[in-house]
C-alpha cells in the first residue's frame, strides 16, 4: 500500500462516516422545525412534545455530525497538502465562508434552541430551531461548491500551472453545483423523513400513543414521497451534467467499453468489472441508458476505450478509467434503493388514505427496517460521484496521486486510519445505540390546562 | 490584503482562545469544582448552550488559513500530521462527551465521559499551544516549503512550554469563569482553585514571554503586546485574591489573547520559521492566495463577521446569569413544576422520564 492509498481509504472511510450523519442533522433540524412551528401555530400540545422528543434525537446526531466534519476541514491539509497548496485560493474560500456563514449560525442557534427553551419568547424561540435549520442546509450549499468545482472546475485561469480564482459566482452557478446540490438537500430530507417514519413506526407497533405518533408518522411520509420523487429526477438531470464533463464517469456506471447509439441499461450484469470488458449482460432495457445520460431516446454515450484512448493523447500517458465495478454496482444500488424507498413511501401514503396507518403491522415493519435504505443509498451515490472522479482528484487538473502530502509517511497515515477507524467504531456505536434507546423512550408527559401558558422547561446537560 | 489576513486569522486565534480558553478550563476543572454529580451537571451547563459556537472559532480559522495562505495550511497542517490526529481525537472525545454523558444513567458512563472531557480539554489546548509555538521557533523545512521533521521533531522545548501555559492560562481561566457563572460552594471553590492557579501562571507567563522575546530578537525591551500579557497576567494574580470576579475573568481574557497575539506580532511576516534556512522559512506573501480571492473573502468577512459577533454576543447576554448546583438536585425546580412522575430510589440522577426531554 501507498501513502496514497491508504490517504484515500482514511478520506472515503471518514467522508463515508460522516455522511451518516449530516442528512440526518439537514433532514431532521427541518421537520423538527415545522413540528415546532405547528405546535407555535395550532397550540396542540402534542407537536410540543414531538418536538422536543425528535429534537433529542437530532441533537445525539448534530454532536457527531460536527465532530466528524471537523475531521474532514483538517484531512485537505493534513493528507493532500500537496492539492491543497496548488487550489487553496479556489477551495479554501467556500471553506471559510461556510465556517464564517454557516457553522457559527448553526451552532450558536443550537445553543439558544436547546438552553433556551424557557428563556426566550415563544416566537423568537421558534426562530432559532428555524436559524439551526437554515445553518445546516446553507453549510452543504458551501461543501458542494468546493466538491463541484472538483468534478468540473470552472471560474479559473492558469497561472504559472498553477489555477486562480477569477469568478466567484461561477463557483455557485456551476450546475454540477446548482443540481448536485438540490440533490443532497432533497436526500437528507429523505434520510431524516425515513428515520422519522421508523421511529414513529416503532412507537406505533410498540404501543407508544397512537393519536401523537400518527401525526409524525402522516409529516414523515408526506416529506418522504415528494423528496425521494425529486431526487430521482433531479439525480437523472444531474447525470445528464456529469456526462457531459465527466463522461468517463457514466460510461463506467454502465460498464459501456464500446461507443454506443442508442444505449441499452442493463438491470444487472454476471461478471464484468475493471479488465472483464465482455460482461452477461441480464434484462438489458433498450434506449434507457441514452435517456439518462443525454436525455434523448438516441443519444450516443462514448465508451471506456475511446475515452481512455482520447484522454491518452490530451493529458500524456496513464490509465483514465475511473473503476468500473464500484462505478456499475454503486449506480445500480442507489437507483434500485431509491425505487424501493419511493413504493414504500406510497404504499404508506395509500395506507394514510385508508385510514389503516397505525395499525398495518406489516407496513409498519417494513417502515422501521427500511430506515437503513437512505444510508445505503446515500453511501452509493457518494461513491459513484468521488469513485468516478478517479484517478482525478480535480477533473483535468490534478492527479490524485500528485495531491497527497510529500511530507507525512506510509506509517503516519496507517497510525491515523486505525485510530480513527477505532474512534469512529466506537463513536458510530455509541450513537446508535443512544439513537435506538430514545426512539424506544416514551414521549414527554403532555402539559395540563394549567401549565399551557407556562414556559417549557429548558433542556440541559 | 495580505497583511489584512494576517490580521484577520491572528484574531480568529484570540477569539477562539478568549472564548473556547474558557472551555477547556471549565472541561479541565468541572469534576474538582463540581464535587458530586449535581455540581459536575452545573459545571458543565455553565458553558453548556456557549462551547460548540467557540469552537467553529478554531474551525473558521482553520479554513481562513487554507484560503487566505494556502502554502501556510498545507505545510503546517501536513507537518503536524500525528498531532493534529491526536488533537481531533480529544476535541472529538471531548465534543460528544458534553452531549453524551446525561444520556445514560449510570454512574461508571458518566464518570467515563467525565474523564474523556477532562483528558480531552487538557491535550487540546496543550497540542494548540505547541502547535503555535512551533511557528515561531522554527521547525526543519525545506526549500519546497515540505515539513522535514518527525513526530517528536515537534516537541522542542520551546513549543512543549507554549503548550504547558496555555493549558495554565485555559486552567485560570476557565476557574474564573466558574467563581463567576456558579454559586454558592462550587463559586468558593472555583475561587480557591483560581487563587492556587493564579501565581503559578503568572510565573509561566512571564517565563513564556521573556522566552517568546528571545526567540523573536527584536531588540533588548518588550513590545508592548509582550508587557500587556505580562501585566494582565499579574494583575489576574492579584484581582483573584481580591474580591471582584468580573475584574479576575477581564484580565484573564486580556491573558490570554496577549499571548496569543505575542506569538503572532513576534512572527510578522513570517508565518512558519524554517530552522533549516531563514529563507525557506514561509511568510505571508510567499504563501498567500491570489488577490481576487482575497477580495472576495474580504467581502464575506465584512459582511458576516459583524452578524455574527452579534448573535454570540446577544447569546452570552441571553445565558448570562449563574447557575447554581441546586438546579441539578434530584426533583428539583423546574422539574417540579413539569409535574413529571418521579421514581424512588435514585437518589443522584434525574428522573428516567425527565432524561427523556432533555439532551
Amino acid at each position: 500500500m501507498l501513502n496514497v492509498d491508504l490517504a484515500r481509504w482514511q478520506f472515503a472511510f471518514t467522508t463515508i462516516n460522516h455522511f451518516l450523519f449530516v442528512p440526518v442533522t439537514i433532514g431532521l433540524a427541518f421537520l423538527t422545525a415545522l413540528l415546532q412551528t405547528a405546535w407555535h401555530r395550532s397550540g396542540r400540545d402534542e407537536y410540543l412534545r414531538l418536538t422536543r422528543f425528535f429534537g433529542t434525537l437530532l441533537v445525539i446526531n448534530v454532536a457527531i455530525g460536527v465532530v466528524t466534519g471537523l475531521v474532514q476541514e483538517f484531512e485537505f491539509g493534513m493528507n493532500w497538502s500537496a492539492y491543497s497548496r496548488l487550489v487553496g485560493n479556489i477551495f479554501g474560500a467556500p471553506l471559510a465562508i461556510e465556517g464564517l456563514g454557516a457553522f457559527f449560525l448553526e451552532s450558536t442557534f443550537l445553543g439558544l434552541w436547546l438552553f433556551g427553551w424557557d428563556k426566550l419568547p415563544r416566537r423568537i424561540h421558534l426562530l432559532t430551531i428555524w436559524a439551526v435549520a437554515a445553518g445546516s442546509v446553507l453549510s452543504a450549499a458551501f461543501i458542494m461548491a468546493a466538491n463541484s468545482w472538483m468534478q468540473h472546475p470552472v471560474g479559473y485561469v492558469m497561472v504559472h500551472g498553477q489555477p486562480q480564482l477569477t469568478d466567484i459566482w461561477a463557483l455557485l452557478t456551476n450546475p454540477v453545483f446548482v443540481w448536485g446540490y438540490a440533490k443532497v438537500l432533497l436526500a437528507s430530507l429523505v434520510t431524516g423523513a425515513a428515520v422519522m417514519l421508523a421511529v414513529s413506526a416503532w412507537q406505533l407497533r410498540h404501543g407508544g400513543d397512537a393519536g401523537v405518533f400518527t401525526r409524525s408518522t402522516r409529516l414523515a411520509l408526506v416529506v418522504l414521497v415528494p423528496a425521494i420523487l425529486f431526487a430521482m429526477l433531479v439525480g437523472d438531470e444531474l447525470g445528464v451534467i456529469e456526462a457531459q464533463y465527466q463522461p468517463m464517469k457514466i460510461a463506467a456506471a454502465e460498464a459501456q467499453w464500446t461507443t454506443c447509439q442508442p444505449c441499452s441499461f442493463s438491470l444487472f450484469q454476471i461478471g464484468g468489472g475493471n479488465r472483464d470488458q465482455n460482461p452477461t449482460q441480464i434484462l438489458a432495457i433498450p434506449h434507457l441508458l441514452s435517456l439518462l445520460a443525454t436525455n434523448h431516446w438516441n443519444g450516443k454515450v462514448v465508451g471506456l476505450n475511446p475515452l481512455q484512448a482520447q484522454y491518452s493523447k490530451a493529458f500524456g500517458r496513464g490509465y483514465y478509467v475511473p473503476n468500473v465495478f464500484i462505478q456499475y454496482w454503486s449506480m445500480r444500488v442507489m437507483a434500485y434503493i431509491g425505487v424501493l424507498v419511493l413504493l414504500i413511501g406510497l404504499w404508506g401514503l395509500w395506507l394514510i388514505r385508508r385510514k389503516k396507518l397505525a395499525t398495518s403491522r406489516r407496513f409498519l415493519w417494513v417502515a422501521i427496517w427500511g430506515s437503513a435504505l437512505p444510508f445505503l443509498m446515500n453511501t452509493a451515490g457518494w461513491l459513484l460521484t468521488e469513485s468516478g472522479r478517479q484517478p482525478w482528484i480535480i477533473q483535468g487538473i490534478m492527479l490524485t496521486k500528485n495531491a497527497v502530502s510529500p511530507s507525512v509517511s506510509t506509517t503516519d497515515v496507517a497510525i491515523s486510519l486505525g485510530a480513527f477507524v477505532l474512534l469512529y467504531a466506537v463513536l458510530g456505536v455509541v450513537d446508535f445505540l443512544l439513537m435506538l434507546k430514545y426512539s424506544r423512550e416514551q414521549l414527554p408527559p403532555s402539559r395540563s390546562q394549567t401549565e399551557a401558558d407556562a414556559p417549557v422547561p429548558a433542556v440541559q446537560y | 490584503m495580505v497583511t489584512f489576513w494576517f490580521i484577520a486569522i491572528t484574531v480568529l486565534w484570540m477569539g477562539f482562545f478568549i472564548l473556547e480558553g474558557f472551555d477547556f478550563g471549565v472541561g479541565m476543572l468541572h469534576d474538582f469544582v463540581g464535587a458530586d454529580e449535581p455540581g459536575r451537571r452545573a459545571a458543565i451547563n455553565t458553558i453548556g448552550p456557549l462551547w460548540d459556537g467557540n469552537e467553529v472559532w478554531l474551525i473558521v480559522a482553520g479554513a481562513a488559513t487554507f484560503a487566505a495562505f494556502p502554502g501556510w495550511y498545507a505545510t503546517w497542517f501536513s507537518g503536524f500530521y500525528l498531532a493534529l490526529v491526536l488533537l481531533l481525537a480529544a476535541l472529538i472525545v471531548r465534543g460528544v462527551a458534553f452531549e453524551y454523558r446525561g444520556k445514560r444513567d449510570a454512574a461508571r458512563w458518566r464518570r467515563t465521559w467525565d474523564a474523556a472531557l477532562t483528558v480531552g480539554s487538557l491535550l487540546a489546548p496543550l497540542l494548540l499551544g505547541v502547535a503555535l509555538g512551533d511557528l515561531l521557533h522554527g521547525l526543519p523545512i525545506n526549500a519546497s516549503h515540505e515539513y522535514t521533521g518527525s513526530f517528536w521533531t515537534l516537541l522542542q522545548p520551546y513549543g512543549v512550554f507554549t503548550g504547558i501555559t496555555f493549558v495554565a492560562i485555559c486552567l485560570l481561566h476557565g476557574a474564573t469563569f466558574l467563581s463567576l457563572k456558579t454559586t454558592g460552594d462550587m463559586r468558593q471553590r472555583a475561587r480557591r482553585l483560581a487563587q492556587r492557579i493564579a501565581p503559578v501562571t503568572g510565573l509561566l507567563v512571564l517565563a513564556f514571554v521573556s522566552w517568546t522575546h528571545a526567540i523573536a530578537g527584536k531588540g533588548a525591551l518588550l513590545n508592548p503586546v509582550e508587557f500587556g500579557a505580562v501585566l494582565a497576567a499579574f494583575a489576574a494574580v492579584w484581582l483573584v485574591y481580591t474580591r471582584s470576579e468580573g475584574w479576575a475573568f477581564a484580565a484573564t481574557t486580556v491573558t490570554i489573547a496577549a499571548c496569543v497575539l505575542a506569538i503572532f506580532v513576534d512572527l510578522y511576516p513570517r508565518l512558519m520559521v524554517s530552522s533549516t534556512s531563514p529563507a525557506f522559512s514561509l511568510t505571508v506573501h510567499n504563501t498567500a492566495s491570489g488577490r481576487y480571492a482575497l477580495t472576495v473573502m474580504t467581502v464575506v468577512v465584512v459582511i458576516f463577521l459583524p452578524f455574527v459577533l452579534a448573535y454570540q454576543a446577544w447569546s452570552y447576554y441571553i445565558f448570562r446569569r449563574r447557575v447554581s448546583r441546586h438546579e441539578f438536585l434530584p426533583r428539583s425546580g423546574q422539574d417540579a413544576r413539569a409535574a413529571v412522575p418521579t421514581q424512588q430510589g435514585r437518589p443522584v440522577s434525574q428522573p428516567r422520564s425527565t432524561r427523556s426531554r432533555s439532551g
